[in-house]
């Protein structure tokens, strides 16, 4: 971290209007480019033209059916879980946290896990019996954390969190080997492909079934990022400056982890970019939270556009998972920005 | 039985028909020359000793690879169990995988693990006298290796290699003329669906062997390779990803777009679901109104365990392919 927790106010407003102007951008012309990138060559003009019935036209399909909810699907997945990254950071005091640290993602995936071993075949708007179960997952573990977080203690303490979530993750994990395990061999292979993470979700049913969850999280982040930069140094600190640090440590723990648990319902558990992101912009613009939370959030949608790209196409027709991707490409850059920073 | 016609004759001394040179026939029945001893020369001692050495080597490698009939067999491949069934040797089956269903006398025997899981001990304590192993499962193979256990190492191939296997395992257990018998249905069936699609268009088809119930994300589909892509081919079919050299692939909707397949065969494993969860299933296509499959109705949902056991049944699996792929040609009532 290069500087203190509370910048004065007009330097973080100019670097507020410098960076996330340019981050958004970014964003932008990857979800706006991504659709217009693929195998197939698709004609623009043949995609808006409303002459052709749209079951008929190919290229609108390939537009509006594949690319298009997948790039979004990137977005929204890449945003929640580079966001709520910086919010475990700043929650648990810990730099190595994770969106997944505190076992959301592990409980999502035993979800996904049961739905698919146990051949549950219900699917509501285009949103499958997996993602359903991988979010109720996601909630289960989200309580049980909660409860035990809250069961030694009055307040909240973010050590017994800590290890209460590592432990479940652990646990959680076991139970989905033992899953996995009693599975037949094409479910194994579906539950493997599950954790690599997905992002072609054929249609705009589960972007908008995960949507208002995420949006919730987004409001819950916009109002946190000032008792987070004084909750990241110091608990006391922060009451004493008179905040309010059980609601802040419960509205940062419980919008992160509805946040992580819709992104992973929706994408599957797509790792590094929860951890990379946050670390990466804030090595560009500081570590105040008004800044890099924002930022980060449009970022890890960008960067999870690009990875996506690369995951469609690099070895078209076959689709490589993009949770290998981004861990190909986040993994040694981060380990090269490290190095570079020293 | 004579040792020389004892099946395969693993490097067994045959006598030479009307001659006193000695030959060793390889697996194959066909005989190898075998040095013929000298007529001239030293004294005939020495002859008549390398005669003896000769006669105690070859009854020594008799004995090492000509082993006694298999009678206690473990198979953990469940194609080569329905394959020990049909060729009648299923008597002989003292043990079978956990994943094995077929034939329903399976059910009855006991369970030895499987590909990743096989249970050592147990196997072991059966006191197989011949185990049928996977490939890839060295470890297995390695320990069975240090009891002396033979063993029969299997591997999927194509569909071709259906046959030529059948016809080795035959040979392996004593059963060559049933291993023929059953290798020859095989092809003459085989032979039969060709004949009958015989100049007949071939839809482009793209055979999907899993997915995520319900919605179309994690459509993974037969590569060009392999005897599920093979089945496609022989059934009158094109498959879309023949250009892919894998056995199998995850695609994504855009791809399946973009491919256009004419016919989609999706292939379920398990007992097909209540009628209204089966027209439900097929309906998640309906995403892709642009595919050709999809528009023409052409999009066939099949169930059952055989269809990717590459045993015997595979000739049921060719059928309903021909059937899907050609209904006017291969009627589904014959």
């Amino acid at each position: 971290m290069t500087d203190g927790s509370a910048l004065a106010g007009a330097t973080v407003r100019r670097r507020l209007l410098v960076w996330v102007p340019i981050f958004g951008a970014v964003a932008f012309l990857a979800v706006i480019g991504a659709p217009l990138i693929g195998t197939t060559p698709i004609r623009l003009a043949r995609v808006f033209d409303r002459s052709l019935p749209f079951a008929d036209n190919v290229d609108a399909q390939i537009f509006f059916i594949a690319r298009l909810p997948r790039a979004l699907a990137g977005a929204l997945v890449g945003a929640t879980l580079a966001a709520a990254g910086v919010v475990f950071q700043a929650l648990l005091r810990n730099p190595l946290a994770t969106p997944f640290t505190l076992g959301v993602s592990a409980g999502s995936a035993l979800g996904a896990m049961l739905a698919i071993t146990f051949r549950l075949h219900l699917s509501f708007w285009g949103v499958s019996a997996v993602t359903a179960a991988s979010f109720i997952g996601s909630i289960g573990a989200v309580a049980i954390v909660y409860a035990l977080a809250r069961a030694r203690h009055r307040g909240f303490s973010t050590n017994v969190l800590l290890l209460a979530g590592v432990t479940l993750n652990s646990f959680f994990s076991a139970l989905i080997l033992f899953v996995q395990y009693l599975a037949d061999s094409s479910e194994a292979m579906r539950t493997m492909r599950w954790l690599m993470g997905d992002l072609d979700v054929a249609g705009f049913g589960p972007i908008v079934a995960s949507l208002p969850l995420c949006a919730v999280a987004f409001v819950a982040f916009a109002w946190l990022p000032r008792a987070l930069n004084l909750l990241s140094l110091d608990a006391d600190a922060a009451a004493s400056r008179g905040v309010n640090v059980l609601r802040v440590q419960r509205v940062a723990f419980f919008s992160a982890s509805m946040a992580t648990g819709a992104a992973v319902s929706l994408g599957g558990p797509i790792g590094f970019i929860g951890i990379i992101v946050p670390h990466l912009v804030r090595l560009i613009v500081g570590a105040d939270h008004r800044v890099v939370l924002p930022a980060a959030a449009l970022f890890g949608a960008a960067f999870l556009v690009a990875c996506d790209v690369i995951a469609r196409t690099a070895m078209a027709p076959v689709e490589v998972p993009v949770g290998i991707i981004t861990a190909l490409i986040g993994g040694p850059f981060f380990l090269w920005l490290l190095v570079r920073q020293r | 039985m004579t040792r020389a016609d004892r099946g395969s004759g693993f490097g067994v001394l045959g006598s030479g028909s009307g001659t006193r040179r000695a030959s060793i026939r390889d697996r194959r029945g066909s005989r190898l020359p075998c040095p013929e001893p000298r007529r001239r020369g030293p004294a005939p001692a020495v002859a008549i000793a390398v005669c003896l050495v000769i006669c105690a080597l070859a009854t020594l490698s008799g004995a090492q690879t000509a082993p006694p009939l298999p009678r206690r067999i473990v198979s953990l491949v469940p194609s080569v169990t329905e394959t020990l069934f049909a060729m009648g040797a299923g008597s002989r089956v003292t043990a079978v995988s956990s994943y094995d269903n077929f034939p329903p006398d399976v059910a009855a025997l006991p369970r030895v693990g499987a590909l990743f899981d096989p249970d050592v001990e147990r196997i072991l304590s059966l006191r197989p006298d011949l185990v049928i192993v996977y490939g890839s499962q060295t470890d297995l193979m390695a320990r069975l290796g240090r009891a002396s256990i033979p063993l029969y190492v299997y591997r999927h191939g194509s569909l071709a290699d259906v046959a030529i296997g059948i016809r080795d395992l035959g040979a392996r257990i004593g059963m060559a003329d049933a291993g023929r018998t059953l290798a020859a249905t095989i092809e003459t069936a085989f032979a039969d669906i060709r004949a009958r699609l015989k100049g007949a268009s071939r839809p482009r088809t793209m055979l999907v062997i899993g997915r995520e119930p319900g919605s179309l994300r994690a459509i993974n589909v037969s590569g060009g390779f392999g005897f599920l892509h093979d089945l496609v081919e022989l059934a009158g079919g094109a498959n879309v990803f023949g250009d892919v050299k894998r056995e199998s692939m995850l695609v994504s909707t855009e791809t399946v777009l973009a491919r256009k397949p004419d016919v989609i065969i999706e292939l379920h494993y398990s007992e097909p679901p209540l009628p209204d969860a089966l027209t439900r299933d097929r309906a998640t296509w309906q995403q892709l109104p642009g595919v050709p499959a999809v528009k023409a109705g052409r999009v066939y949902l099949l169930y059952g365990g055989e269809l990717v056991v590459p045993g015997p049944r595979v000739v049921l699996t060719a059928q309903t392919f021909a059937r899907a792929l050609h209904p006017d040609l291969m009627p589904w009532g014959k």
